[in-house]
């Protein structure tokens, strides 16, 4: 579904991605893991077109992204919810919901997106129309994952979602990671909580300064602590 | 009985003066706000712009338009000067310092003037109101130029589209979204450039608008759009940059004082509005309704 090759990233003269390639096939969990720094952000806005420069090979679907505009990839089906979760401020929900659908052929069918979201999010039904940024970080995570899901996009890259969440919301949000791949959904998951996302991903690439070191499927990543430990103590 | 001097009818009269005023620097500022708001670009040719609205009047009626005709065409072909000098100069300077864009419509103020001279000469042209909206009206505390009433009515109407538009529409939404997270917009399929190129349209044709209402009320000159410039960012100012409900209540506000102060201490009339500004800076640095978000 999303091929990687090759990918070299710079910031002005900084050379910070270096020959980064990975492989997430239709229907999976893909984590990428590493400490801080290593890349991952950088990675997820290169696939997505979001940095000036770049070099080297993304195919989603078949066909290259690179040097197509960063507009272009979610008609395409593929979506992305960035690390700061970027709510909008000013903005209801359901406004920020609505953004996910204003460039989306299914935007006439508004109604039944809200539905279809308001039972997977139970938390976001009843504050439809609260301002947006009064919610807490975990609700405002939730949203941000419902607006960049809601032209049902057939792969989501996820940076950090469980960043400054409390527990329960953490532990309902791999759940609900986990029902979008048996819904068909294929994920990109960058994490720092490496164990609960090891826990429900198919496999993960370790990154460290801005390189691939290391993939392999996530039970056998789980079950040895040294790659962990040497990659991920942050 | 008299206040200051004056029968209170005269005053309020003057007040409403001040409206008609403040609806035409309503117009320029809330161009310039969704300019500078979304695009972050201070438009300094937006005097310009609301120059040639009274010129491309001129031009329409020579061709045989109307006022009517004006009033709708006039927006269209301004906007659509708006639209080229977006696509090719203005968007060029994105990324770069804020003074490149400044600098850039800076200079094609001068470029508009020069040409305008050239097609037009550079005496100042009569332009007449339609007859159907001269006269005055007798509106309960005295007889007021209709054409005035006239110019606050489109402004209202002009605005309560705009704000439907901003508020109830997909493109609204993604305009409110796109001043405060462009790359969000982007990201979820918006192809943000060409948004920026339509309310850069949409900003200046609201300047041709405001200058072909102007055109009968002062005349058009090719110096018309200097001096409303500075009106113009006195009252952005005064309203807060980027905030649109600023703009309307400092437009209004910045009308009766320049028609107050024109009647009650004319030597002070060209210093009143910035005196205005001052006041409204030391007490509220970001404006009236600063930063408070697009749309509120
Ligand atoms: N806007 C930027 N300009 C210059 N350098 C940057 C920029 N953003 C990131 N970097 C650098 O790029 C490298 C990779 O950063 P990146 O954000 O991709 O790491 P990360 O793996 O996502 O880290 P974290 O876990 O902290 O989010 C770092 O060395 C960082 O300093
Ligand atoms: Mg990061």
């Amino acid at each position: 579904m999303l091929s990687v090759t090759g990918l070299d990233a710079w910031y002005g003269s900084a050379h910070i991605l270096q020959d980064v390639s990975l492989e997430v096939k239709r229907g999976e969990i893909v984590c990428l893991i590493g400490r801080n720094g290593a890349g991952k952000t950088t990675t997820l806005k290169s696939v997505m077109g979001l940095l000036p420069r770049v070099r080297g090979s993304v195919h989603f679907d078949g066909q290259e992204l690179l040097g197509l505009p960063a507009h272009a990839r979610y008609g395409r089906g593929l979506a992305y919810v960035p690390e700061e979760r970027r709510i909008v401020p000013g903005l209801t929900v359901r406004e920020n919901i609505r953004l996910g659908l204003v460039s989306s052929p299914i935007r006439s069918r508004e109604g039944q997106v809200i539905e279809r979201i308001a039972e997977t999010f139970p938390r976001l039904r009843e504050r439809l129309d609260q301002q947006a940024t009064t919610m807490s970080g975990g609700e405002q995570q939730m949203l941000a994952i419902a607006r960049a899901t809601a032209s049902d996009p057939a792969m989501v890259l996820l940076d950090e979602p469980s960043e400054g969440i409390m527990p329960v919301l953490v532990d309902e949000m791999f759940e609900l990671f986990a029902r979008m791949r048996d819904g068909g959904t294929t994920l990109l998951l960058v994490e720092q909580n490496v164990e609960l996302a090891l826990a429900i991903a198919d496999r993960a690439y370790v990154m460290d300064q801005g390189r691939i070191v290391h993939a392999d499927t996530a039970r056998n990543l789980l079950a040895d602590p040294r790659i962990r430990e040497e990659y991920c103590a942050v | 009985m008299t206040i200051l001097g004056f029968p209170p009818d005269l005053l309020v009269l003057q007040a409403f003066t001040g409206l008609a005023l403040g609806a035409v620097y309503v117009l320029l500022a809330v161009g310039l706000s969704l300019i500078f708001g979304m695009l972050t670009v201070v438009n300094f040719a937006h005097g310009a712009f609301f120059m040639l609205g009274a010129y491309a009047g001129v031009f329409l009626l020579a061709a045989g338009g109307n006022f009517w005709v004006c009033l709708v065409g006039v927006p269209l072909l301004v906007g659509a000067v708006g639209l080229f000098v977006e696509r090719f100069l203005v968007r060029r300077l994105y990324g770069r310092h804020i003074d490149d864009p400044l600098l850039l419509t800076f200079g094609l103020t001068y470029v508009f003037v020069e040409l305008v001279r050239i097609g037009w000469g550079k005496q100042a042209l009569p332009f007449d109101a339609p007859e159907i909206l001269q006269g005055t009206v007798d509106i309960g505390i005295g007889y007021f130029p209709l054409y005035r009433l006239f110019v606050i009515g489109v402004t209202a109407a002009v605005l309560l589209g705009l704000w439907l538009f901003i508020e109830r529409t997909r493109y609204g939404l993604i305009i409110r979204a796109g001043a405060r997270d462009p790359t969000i917009v982007r990201v979820l399929g918006v192809d943000v450039g060409r948004v920026w190129l339509l309310v850069f349209g949409l900003g200046t044709g609201l300047a041709g608008l405001a200058g072909v209402l102007a055109a009968p009320l002062q005349g058009v000159s090719p110096e018309m759009g200097t001096t409303v410039l500075a009106e113009a960012f006195v009252v952005t100012v005064v309203g807060g940059m980027g905030s649109l409900v600023g703009g309307i209540v400092a437009g209004l506000l910045v009308g009766v004082t320049v028609a107050m102060s024109a009647l009650l201490l004319p030597e002070m009339s060209k210093v009143a509005m910035f005196l205005l500004m001052a006041v409204v800076l030391l007490l509220r640095p970001q404006g009236l309704f600063g930063r408070a978000g697009l749309m509120s």
